[in-house]
């Protein structure tokens, strides 16, 4: 299921703004890659990038290759909705459908993708519901609203919604950041167990987090006030953290700066 | 004495008072108005030798006075319903077009154009339909008359311009402005991260309208589609100028059939007797109270799905 995912040389604007300039990495299948860096720098924008979610916004545009596999994400035949539907996304604030149930909630991306008898779509929900680490809190409450539940159960639906269609990436954009200290652990296990199946690729401004669950770190930073972000540096996380190739990278896990 | 450091800060007083005061005299204004009225109605209604509520046809400036509001009270609903149908799916349509769909240039100037159709006074509305709409509508009615006559509404043998169809086309064409710029802007409102939610599962643009975009916006349709619910219930002239004002209760749409409270308070105030006069004002209170039910009913509709509504929140 999981697949790498190569970037090449790849720019993001928003309208005449250059967002993010000259990215190039190899992201590793079956692995956790944490993307940490100053606000502003354009770790969401980048990650958006790797779905074609970044054109959603008007005026957005990107330049250079995204390649998963042997893919080109911006060749002239791909349909964005389809590339969205192998690469999944979890946002910073818990999303779910508010006029529909738990249960509709985890099935929504399936019942876009195809038919599914009820039975089958029992079972996805369950599992995806038990991947997600949520299963025994709304096992009894499948038809209530998912807005009913608190903000860590909300994430963990998001996450559950978005595996139940089975993606090759997950994409997650500082999933814990509104998630107490618990509820934050709960994730960071649910995602070292779900690195077996998928690629994971996580934004965090926690350092101690990207630490925890990941094993490559890329550092983004922007090249001066005004000017767009760019890559610093990447490499495995126990390396970043302890042993920096840049001084950039060093001053800003020792909380120098940012 | 110690002043409190909770007191009440200073400017509240006077702007209580006031808001007070207006919602007091606005209260009082209407009490007047239903008070003026009703007395104005009741002799008319002592003198009514027919059912008011039941009888059909409508001659109060007879010697012997009989009147009833049956059939206008049937045409009012009737018309206005038949309107709210062809419009609000259109409207929805209209408004999504501008919210989720147009180019953003494209899309303002819609909205621009919306906003301006639904400020244009329904005389014109009125004047276009009987100049336009009452001698081009006689083709489709007859073509709808001949294929689709086995529908009951669509039979009947004589088929006119100035049918109950038409007069609901103008009416419809006349509250789909409103209702379209309401919906728009409740569809612009449709949170972000939702939509967000529905096109990174892979939903297309018309699925990710379906699963975050139209749940959300469904109460204020549903506010919007009432309003113009009741802009074609007490609409006048646009459909005094199209009604061939028979007082009968028929769903043959394409016949010679068709009035409406409204329009026959403004056909028959000029020429009306005292009776005549409270007859009329007694039809408006009925046309008052009606408007007033559908709004309940509009609110009742809300009410229920305010859960969800809660919820998005
Ligand atoms: N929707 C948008 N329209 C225009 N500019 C945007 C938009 N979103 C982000 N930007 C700009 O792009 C740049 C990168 O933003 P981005 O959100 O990717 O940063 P980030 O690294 O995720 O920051 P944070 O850590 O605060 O989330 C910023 O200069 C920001 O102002
Ligand atoms: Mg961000």
């Amino acid at each position: 299921m999981a697949k790498q995912i190569e970037v090449s040389d790849l720019d993001a604007y928003y309208g005449s703004h250059k967002a993010i300039a000259g990215v190039t990495m190899t992201i590793e299948p079956r692995a956790v890659t944490a993307f940490i860096g100053p606000s502003g720098c354009g770790k969401s924008t980048f990650l958006r990038t790797l779905n074609r979610m970044h054109e959603v916004i008007p005026g957005a545009r990107v330049e250079g290759k995204v390649r998963l596999e042997d893919e080109d994400l911006y060749g002239p035949n791909v349909d964005p909705v389809s590339v969205r539907r192998t690469i999944g996304m979890v946002f910073q604030r818990p999303n779910p459908f508010p006029t529909m149930s738990i249960f509709d909630n985890v099935a929504a991306g399936l019942r876009l993708n195809g038919r599914f008898s009820r039975s089958e779509l029992n079972g996805i929900v369950e599992e995806s519901l038990k991947g997600a680490n949520l299963w025994n809190e709304v096992k009894d409450r499948l038809g209530k609203p998912g807005a009913g539940l608190s903000g860590g159960q909300q994430q963990r639906l998001c996450i559950a919604r978005a595996i139940a269609v089975r993606p090759q990436v997950l994409l997650m954009d500082e999933p814990c950041s509104a998630l107490d200290p618990i509820s934050t652990l709960a994730i960071e296990d649910l995602i070292s167990r779900l690195k077996l199946d998928y690629t994971i690729v996580i934004v965090t401004h926690n350092m101690q987090q990207a630490a925890r669950v990941s094993d490559k770190t890329a550092f983004f930073n922007l090249a001066a006030q005004g000017q767009p972000g760019m890559l610093v540096e990447m490499d495995e996380t126990s390396k970043i953290f302890t042993n920096p190739a840049k001084k950039a990278t060093e001053d800003y896990i020792t909380g120098r700066f940012g | 004495m110690r002043r409190s450091a909770f007191r009440r800060s200073r400017g509240d007083g006077p702007f209580r008072f006031v808001s007070t005061g207006a919602g007091v005299i606005l209260l009082a204004v209407m009490a007047a108005i239903g008070v003026f009225l009703i007395i104005k109605a009741i002799p008319a209604l002592q003198a009514n030798t027919a059912h008011f509520l039941t009888e059909l046809t409508w001659s109060p400036n007879a010697t012997e006075p009989a009147f009833g509001i049956g059939s206008l009270a049937f045409g009012t609903v009737l018309s206005s319903f038949l309107a709210l149908i062809i419009a609000t799916p259109v409207a929805v349509g209209v408004a999504l077009f501008i919210s989720h769909y147009a180019p953003r240039r494209l899309a303002s100037l819609l909205g621009y154009v919306v906003d301006l159709l639904a400020a244009v006074p329904s005389v014109v509305y009125g004047l276009w339909g009987v100049t336009f709409l009452v001698p081009f509508m006689l083709g489709p009615s007859k073509f709808l008359n001949t294929y689709f006559g086995w529908i009951p509404i669509f039979g009947g043998d004589q088929v006119v311009g100035k049918s109950m169809l038409t007069a609901s086309l103008v009416l419809a064409i006349m509250i789909l402005p409103i209702i379209a710029a309401i919906s728009r802007e409740v569809f612009l409102q449709a949170p972000k991260i939702q939509e967000e939610a529905a096109l990174a599962l892979g939903a297309t643009r018309w699925e990710m309208i379906r699963m975050a975009v139209l749940p959300f916006g469904r109460p204020g349709v549903i506010s919007a589609a009432m309003l113009g619910l009741g802009r074609a219930m007490g609409e006048t002239i646009a459909v005094a100028l199209i009604f061939p004002a028979t007082f009968n209760i028929s769903f043959r749409i394409l016949s010679a059939n068709g009035n409406s409270i409204a329009a026959n308070i403004a056909n028959g105030f000029g020429e009306a007797t005292e009776v005549g006069r409270g007859a009329l004002i007694a039809s408006g209170l009925v046309l008052f109270v009606i408007t007033l039910l559908v709004n309940m009913a509009a609110r009742l509709v809300i009410a229920r799905r305010k859960e969800y509504a809660r919820a998005a929140a």
